[in-house]
């Protein structure tokens, strides 16, 4: 116990101020106030791999690492869809997965958000469509924003839960 | 080369693995498969190719792995009856590849398990998506899915489905226990929710950009089948590498094996209720990516690993670094293990947990790290090294308790072997070029690739058309041997000890489903 405690101050606070570009910076900022007055609680996010490589995941695993401090920001990890506003979404979607993607998204109440994150959620990237990818994220359900790269990077995906919250016309189901 | 008892010819492949090849009979083929399973040899992959255009039938590919290297055979089938024996009595992880083949060429076995496996509503069953003759981007109406599971009747049995979509930030698939209580007696599992076509991707790419497909079969496992595909395609070009290429090869698998374990121990200790865990090694995970992306431009570096060669390249200054942060890493994984054995409650939960004996790691085959958990020797860094393992003398790690409490030990000595090997590959380093050019490949016969990734063998098995395209290429990933094994690991744990045991396997999904 006492290492465990030893370990812990000596490693101390490790949390940055995640750095995002102009236009998401400024939301960023005032994010945790922004969040509270509008939902009075957290952002709930919840994610769905629809035919991912598993890339995607590890950065989204690290986005949930202590230096990127998430629920500082008013934006916590949700297990079930039905305590969800958001809704990650990696891969292609492979049609092995529509079903079960459909029915996360029905799940989820309303108004809600889809954020698609990686290239093979902008439109099936290397994978493409075939017999057995139906392609980007879209192509199944609504999407508010895409996050580029491959993987992108932990901020990059960041800056796309903000970009889809702070849409004009954000889609509300 | 002659096999002794069967009298066929066995010729060595040329490239960097030790591979030898020979076509086969029916009768030859079991009677290989039973000869290598008595002398202790292992399966490695079973798959099909579609040579109607060329001679009118099918083939069927099995690699099996003995002590010197692997054996390729190559099975013949009409296009009228393609059949071929079952090997599934000899080892049991064939089961799951031969109904794949099923749905994706239609060759089969008489008998045996006839449910589908990666073929759940998108095609029909008539369908055979990897016949040449079938176009890549044909879609089909959505079918009804009634997978018929394996159903557990008797007093107080009951039912859990868990998935495709689980609780937390992990690939999808469907576990089905049977459970009496809180005790599981048996557990079903169904994949194939992310197959998207892959080995058909393949045969659209160039054959000297297909290793950018490969590194993304598992993201996870990048650099292993990134290296691997490449290995595969230089040994059709009859090239080798340059020493330094090889030797930054192998400095990137061992980051990319540092990063795995780094992350999987931290979840390890979430999952038996020690947040801390996770904290502290996410932290020392979310360094080392850090550093790779300042030392080889990406976080994660899919696409380092090109035919003949590497795409990054190391400075004095960027050695220097990595040189610098291995020993406070080394210091920091220490101290955490530390903390690890000495948590009473973190142990009571790894120690006797999810057991597979040693006896029924080989009657079922189980590889990699999970295997050398369950007192399997084999690691290919250390029985066939190809450069620069040849040269760095890996020290194998082995323990035969197989349960959760050895996984996590096996992990936390093979990522001081990692740093240990970092150290030896940077402190001698060989100069030379990063790239050669490479010769056009050859089209007659097929290469492989075979590299030890973080959890166990990946093969890819490569065959280049006339006009410089890929004709097929197949990758396997070790989780075909290990995914049925975690069903038997669950037999008699609880319900809520399954996330703990199936984080201790960490099995690729994405890598199987293909
Ligand atoms: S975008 Fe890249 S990392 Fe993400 S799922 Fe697709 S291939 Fe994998």
């Amino acid at each position: 116990m006492f290492r465990t405690i030893k370990q812990i101050a000596r490693v101390g606070i490790i949390t940055e101020t995640a750095k995002l570009s102009g236009a998401t910076l400024k939301h960023y900022t005032t994010l945790q106030r922004d969040i509270y007055s509008v939902f009075g609680r957290a952002l709930g996010v919840r994610h769905v791999d629809a035919g991912s490589c598993n890339g995607c995941e590890l950065e989204i695993h690290a986005l949930n690492n202590a230096y990127y401090n998430l629920e500082g920001l008013g934006i916590r990890f949700v297990a079930s869809p039905r305590q969800a506003d958001l809704l990650l979404v990696t891969g292609p979607v492979s049609r092995n997965m529509l079903a079960a993607l459909h029915q996360t998204h029905d799940a989820m109440p309303e108004p809600k958000w889809v954020v698609a994150v990686g290239a093979c959620g902008i439109d099936g990237g290397i994978f493409g469509r075939n017999y057995a990818s139906a392609g980007g994220v879209d192509a199944v359900i609504p999407v508010d924003a895409w996050v580029p790269g491959c993987p992108p990077q932990p901020e990059a995906i960041l800056e796309g839960i903000l970009a889809a919250l702070v849409k004009p016309n954000a889609h509300t189901g | 080369m002659k096999q002794s008892q069967t009298g066929i010819s066995i010729q060595p492949l040329p490239g960097a693995a030790a591979v030898r090849y020979a076509c086969v009979s029916a009768t030859d083929l079991r009677k290989i498969c039973e000869e290598t399973g008595a002398a202790k040899g292992t399966l490695q992959s079973i798959w099909a190719c579609d040579e109607r255009d060329r001679d009118g039938g099918f083939r069927l590919w099995v690699a099996l792995a003995d002590s010197y290297g692997l054996l390729l055979l190559e099975l013949p089938m009409t296009a009228e009856n393609p059949e071929y024996p079952d090997v599934s009595d000899l080892f049991p992880a064939a089961v799951r590849l031969q109904r794949a083949n099923r749905d994706l060429f239609g060759v089969r076995v008489n008998g045996g398990d006839y449910r589908p496996w990666l073929r759940h509503a998108a095609w029909p069953e008539d369908v055979f998506p990897l016949r040449r003759d079938h176009p890549a981007d044909t879609v089909y109406p959505e079918e009804a899915d009634r997978y018929p599971f394996v159903r557990v009747t008797g007093e107080g049995v009951h039912e859990i489905a868990v998935g495709p979509v689980h609780a937390g930030t992990i690939e999808p698939g469907h576990f089905r226990f049977s459970v009496v209580g809180e005790k599981v007696l048996r557990l079903e599992e169904r994949l194939g929710y992310v197959h998207k076509g892959i080995e058909k991707r393949f045969e659209s790419f160039a054959i000297f950009e297909g290793q950018r497909l490969a590194a993304r079969v598992s993201g996870d496992t990048a650099v292993a089948f990134s290296w691997a595909y490449c290995m595969a395609l230089e040994g059709l070009c009859g090239t080798l590498p340059n020493q330094r290429a090889l030797w930054l090869r192998a400095l990137l698998l061992e980051r990319e094996r540092l990063a795995n374990h780094l992350g999987d121990l931290g979840a390890l200790g979430n999952d038996a209720g020690f947040a801390m865990g996770l904290v502290q090694f996410s932290r020392l995970k979310e360094d080392l990516l850090r550093t790779n992306a300042r030392i080889f431009g990406a976080r994660y570096p899919m696409d380092a690993v090109l035919p003949g060669g590497v795409a990054v390249d190391l400075s004095n200054s960027g050695r220097r670094e990595l040189l610098n942060a291995l020993t406070p890493l080394e210091n920091e994984i220490a101290v955490l293990q530390g903390i690890y054995a000495d948590h009473s409650g973190l142990q009571d939960r790894f120690v006797g947990t999810g057991r597979i004996t040693s006896a029924l790691a080989v009657q079922l085959g189980l590889q990699g790290l999970a295997g050398r958990a369950s007192g399997q020797a084999g690691d290919l860094r250390c029985d066939h090294p190809c450069a620069p393992y040849d040269q760095l003398g890996v020290r194998r790690v082995i323990l035969t308790a197989g349960d959760v409490a050895a996984r996590v030990a096996v992990r936390f000595a093979e990522a001081q072997e990692s740093m240990r090997l970092c150290r030896l590959i940077l402190e001698g380093l060989p100069s030379g070029e990063l790239l050669v050019p490479l010769q056009e490949p050859a089209i007659n016969r097929p290469g492989i690739g075979w590299v030890e990734g973080w959890r166990g063998p990946v093969m890819v098995f490569l065959q280049a058309t006339s006009d410089g395209r890929i004709r097929r290429c197949h990758p396997h990933d070790p989780s075909w041997q290990n995914w049925p094994v975690l069903e038997h690991a669950i037999i008699g744990n609880i319900v809520p000890d399954f996330p703990l045991i199936n984080k201790s396997f960490n099995l690729s999904y994405s890598g199987v489903d293909l």
